[in-house]
C-alpha cells in the first residue's frame, strides 16, 4: 500500500515539476503571438486590448524592411538550391564510389567547414568575394552561404546515404537501367527524407544569418530581414517593441510555413519496413 | 538463355583474395548452385557474372561474348537480391515493371506484363501495394517476379530464400524447382544452405576459402565427397568423421581406432600411396548409414550413449568415444528407440569413404 501511494506522489510531483518547466518555455512563446497585436506592447506579457493589427500596418509601410523579407527569401532559396543538389551529388559520390581518399576528403571537408568558416573567416572571406567584384550583389551572399553549409550538409547526407543499401541501385542497373537512371529513379527517392532535411536546415540557417550579408551587401535595399530588423530600433539604441514584434512574428512565418509544407508533402520519415 | 564461363578468374579486394584462379563452366539451361560457408567467394563470383565487380584478372563469358567489362546493363541477365531490393517509394506492379520502363516501354504494355507475371506468382491482387505493406514472402515473390518480366539469359539468385522462415522458405524451393522444370533457365544460385543446393542444382559448385573444391551433380557430391570439407558440408547432420590408422595386410585395407572394428577393404592405387606415407587417415561415414547393432556384425563402432533425438519419421542417435568425439546415427523408424548406456553401430563396408590426411578423397576399387 505504501508502496503504491509513493508511486503516486512520485508521479504527481514528476508531472508538477514538468508543468513548470513547460511553462516557463511557453511564456515567450505566448508573449510572441499576443505582443504584435497589441499597440502598447513591452516586454511583461500582456492580453491585448484593444486587439489591434496597427503594428502591422505601420510595419507594412516601411519599405526597406519588407523589402528585407523578399531578400531573405532570395537568399534562402539560392542558396538551399546550391546546397541541395550539390550536397547531394556530392555526398552520393562519397558515399558509392571506390575513390582512394575519400574518407579523408569526407572529414577535412567537414573540419573546413565548422573551423574556417564562420567569423573567423569573414575577413578573407572579404577579401575573397572583393577581388572577384562581387561586393554588393546577391550571388555573393548566396555563395558564401553555400560554401560555409555545403561540407556539412555532405557530411550528414553521405552518412544517411552510407545507410541505405546499395542493392536499390544494382537491382536497377542489373535490370537495364543506367547509372544515371538508377540514381533519379530509385537512389534519389530513396535518399530524398535526408535531403528534405540538409533542405530545411539550410534554409533556416541562411534565413536567420546576420552577419554574412551585413559585411558583404552595401545597398541597403538588398539587405536581408534579419539586417532590417535594425530598423526597428530606435537612434539610441532601444528596441520598439510593438513594432519588433510584428516584424518577427512575420519573419518567423515563412520557416513555419516550410516545416508545415515539409511535414505534409514529404514527411519527417524514411520510407519503413523493408527488413535487410 | 545462354552459357556462362569463368576462365581463370580471381578477385582481390586489398589484401583478401575473395576468389582465387576459378574456371567453371555454367551450361545452357542448368541450374548451378555456388555452395559454401560464408566468405567462401561464392557470393563475389556471382556479383562477377552481374558485373558488379569486376575481376581483377581472369575472363567471363555469357552466351559466348565476353562480359568481363561489360556494364551490368549491357548483359542481359536477371538478379534476384538476398534483402529482395524491392524500391519502396513505388508500387508491387511498378517495382516488377521497372526493367521494363528502363526498356522503353509503353506504361500499359509493361502493367499488363507485370500482371501476367504476377498472376503466376499469386501476387497479382496486390500490386498496388507498397513493398513495405505486404510479408516477407510476398515481397521475395516479388522480386522473383520482377527478375522474370523481362528475357533474360541468365538468371541470378542472391541467398533469395534466406530470409524467409523455414515453412515458407520450403514452399519457395519448391517454386524454384517447379519454375526451372518449366522454362529450363540457366541458373546460378548462390546459398549457404546444402539442403537448398541439393533440391534445386543440376551441378553443385562446392566453394571454400576463393576456390571451387567439387563442381558436380549432386548425387555426386553426396555418394563421392572430394575431400573431408565437402563431406562436412553437405548432408544434414553431416558424415561422422573419425582419425583411423591405416595399414595394408595381406592386399587390404585396415583401419585401427578404438572402438571401431571393420573388415578390410581392398587396396586401390591412390590408398596404398597414403598409407605409404603414413597411414593417418580418416574415415567418413554417412548418419543414414549406420544403423544400431544388434550384436554379431562386424563392421561396428561403439561408445557411450550422448543424445536419443526423436524426430518423428526419424531419430537421431548419438554416441560419445572416449576421446571426445561423437557419431550420430540416423535410424529411420518411428517407434521409440530404447538403449543402454552403452551403444554401438553396424554399417556396411560399401558406404564406407577414406580421405588422405590432406583431407582429400581416396577412391576405393571399384570407383
Amino acid at each position: 500500500m505504501g508502496d503504491y501511494f509513493s508511486r503516486y506522489f512520485t508521479r504527481i510531483g514528476f508531472s508538477v515539476l514538468a508543468s513548470i518547466i513547460g511553462a516557463l518555455f511557453a511564456l515567450p512563446l505566448i508573449w510572441f503571438l499576443f505582443a504584435p497585436f497589441n499597440a502598447r506592447a513591452e516586454l511583461g506579457l500582456a492580453i491585448p486590448d484593444p486587439f489591434t493589427l496597427s503594428n502591422f500596418v505601420t510595419v507594412f509601410n516601411n519599405a526597406f524592411a519588407i523589402r528585407g523579407l523578399w531578400n531573405s527569401l532570395l537568399h534562402s532559396v539560392g542558396g538551399v538550391i546550391l546546397v541541395g543538389i550539390g550536397a547531394t551529388l556530392a555526398a552520393y559520390a562519397l558515399s558509392r564510389s571506390n575513390l582512394p581518399g575519400k574518407r579523408a576528403v569526407t572529414y577535412t571537408l567537414l573540419l573546413f567547414s565548422s573551423v574556417v568558416s564562420g567569423s573567423a573567416a569573414m575577413v578573407p572571406i572579404f577579401l575573397i568575394i572583393n577581388s572577384m567584384g562581387l561586393i554588393d550583389t546577391h550571388f555573393a551572399v548566396i555563395l558564401v552561404f553555400a560554401g560555409g553549409l555545403l561540407p556539412t550538409a555532405m557530411f550528414i547526407l553521405r552518412d544517411f546515404i552510407d545507410g541505405i543499401p546499395r542493392s536499390y541501385e544494382e537491382s536497377a542497373m542489373v535490370a537495364g537501367a543506367s547509372p544515371v537512371q538508377s540514381f533519379f529513379d530509385v537512389a534519389l527517392p530513396v535518399i530524398r527524407p535526408g535531403v528534405v532535411v540538409i533542405v530545411v536546415w539550410s534554409f533556416v540557417n541562411i534565413w536567420g544569418s546576420f552577419l554574412i550579408p551585413f559585411i558583404l551587401l552595401r545597398s541597403s535595399d538588398k539587405m536581408p530581414a534579419a539586417v532590417a530588423i535594425y530598423s526597428f530600433y530606435s537612434e539610441a539604441g532601444t528596441p520598439i517593441v510593438t513594432l519588433l514584434a510584428a516584424y518577427a512574428l512575420l519573419y518567423s512565418l515563412p520557416v513555419i510555413g516550410l516545416y508545415l509544407f515539409v511535414s505534409w508533402r514529404f514527411g519527417f520519415r524514411f520510407f519503413g519496413g523493408i527488413k535487410a | 538463355m545462354a552459357s556462362v564461363v569463368f576462365n581463370n578468374v580471381t578477385k582481390t579486394f586489398g589484401e583478401f583474395t575473395a576468389v582465387k584462379d576459378v574456371s567453371l563452366e555454367i551450361g545452357d539451361g542448368e541450374f548451378v548452385c555456388l555452395l559454401g560457408p560464408s566468405g567462401c567467394g561464392k557470393t563475389t563470383s556471382l556479383r562477377m557474372i552481374a558485373g558488379l565487380e569486376t575481376p581483377t584478372s581472369g575472363r567471363i563469358e555469357i552466351g559466348g561474348v565476353d562480359v568481363t567489362m561489360k556494364h551490368p546493363k549491357d548483359r542481359q541477365i536477371s538478379m534476384v537480391f538476398q534483402d529482395y531490393a524491392l524500391y519502396p517509394h513505388m508500387n508491387l506492379a511498378d517495382n516488377i515493371a521497372y526493367p521494363l520502363k528502363v526498356r522503353g516501354e509503353a506504361e500499359a504494355k509493361r502493367h499488363g506484363r507485370a500482371r501476367e507475371v504476377a498472376d503466376i506468382l499469386k501476387i497479382g491482387h496486390l500490386l498496388d501495394r507498397m513493398p513495405s505493406q505486404i510479408s516477407g514472402g510476398q515481397q521475395q515473390r516479388t522480386s522473383l517476379a520482377r527478375a522474370l518480366v523481362y528475357p533474360s539469359q541468365v538468371y541470378l539468385f542472391d541467398e533469395p530464400l534466406s530470409n524467409l522462415d523455414a515453412k515458407l522458405r520450403l514452399e519457395a524451393r519448391g517454386f524454384l524447382n517447379h519454375l526451372q522444370r518449366d522454362m529450363g533457365m540457366t541458373a546460378v544460385y548462390v546459398t549457404h544452405d546444402q539442403a537448398e543446393a541439393m533440391a534445386l542444382a543440376t551441378r553443385i559448385a562446392v566453394m571454400d576459402e576463393g576456390r571451387i573444391v567439387q563442381y558436380a551433380p549432386p548425387i555426386e557430391i553426396y555418394r563421392r565427397p572430394a575431400t573431408t570439407f565437402v563431406a562436412n558440408f553437405v548432408g544434414n547432420p553431416p558424415m561422422n568423421l573419425l582419425p583411423v590408422e591405416a595399414m595394408t595386410v595381406e592386399g587390404a585395407i585396415r583401419l585401427k581406432a578404438e572402438g571401431l572394428s571393420i573388415e578390410g577393404l581392398p587396396v586401390s592405387q591412390a590408398a596404398a600411396k597414403a598409407i605409404g606415407e603414413g597411414g593417418a587417415l580418416m574415415l567418413g561415414i554417412r548418419p543414414e548409414h549406420l544403423a544400431i547393432a544388434s550384436g554379431g556384425e562386424v563392421n561396428t563402432i561403439s561408445g557411450s550413449l550422448f543424445a536419443n533425438e526423436n524426430m518423428g519419421p526419424e531419430s537421431l542417435v548419438t554416441l560419445e568415444r572416449q576421446d571426445a568425439a561423437r557419431f550420430t546415427a540416423r535410424i529411420f523408424t518411428d517407434d521409440e528407440i530404447r538403449l543402454d548406456q552403452r551403444v554401438t553401430f553396424t554399417f556396411n563396408v560399401s558406404h564406407v569413404h577414406l580421405f588422405g590426411p590432406d583431407g582429400a578423397r581416396l577412391p576405393l576399387d571399384g570407383e
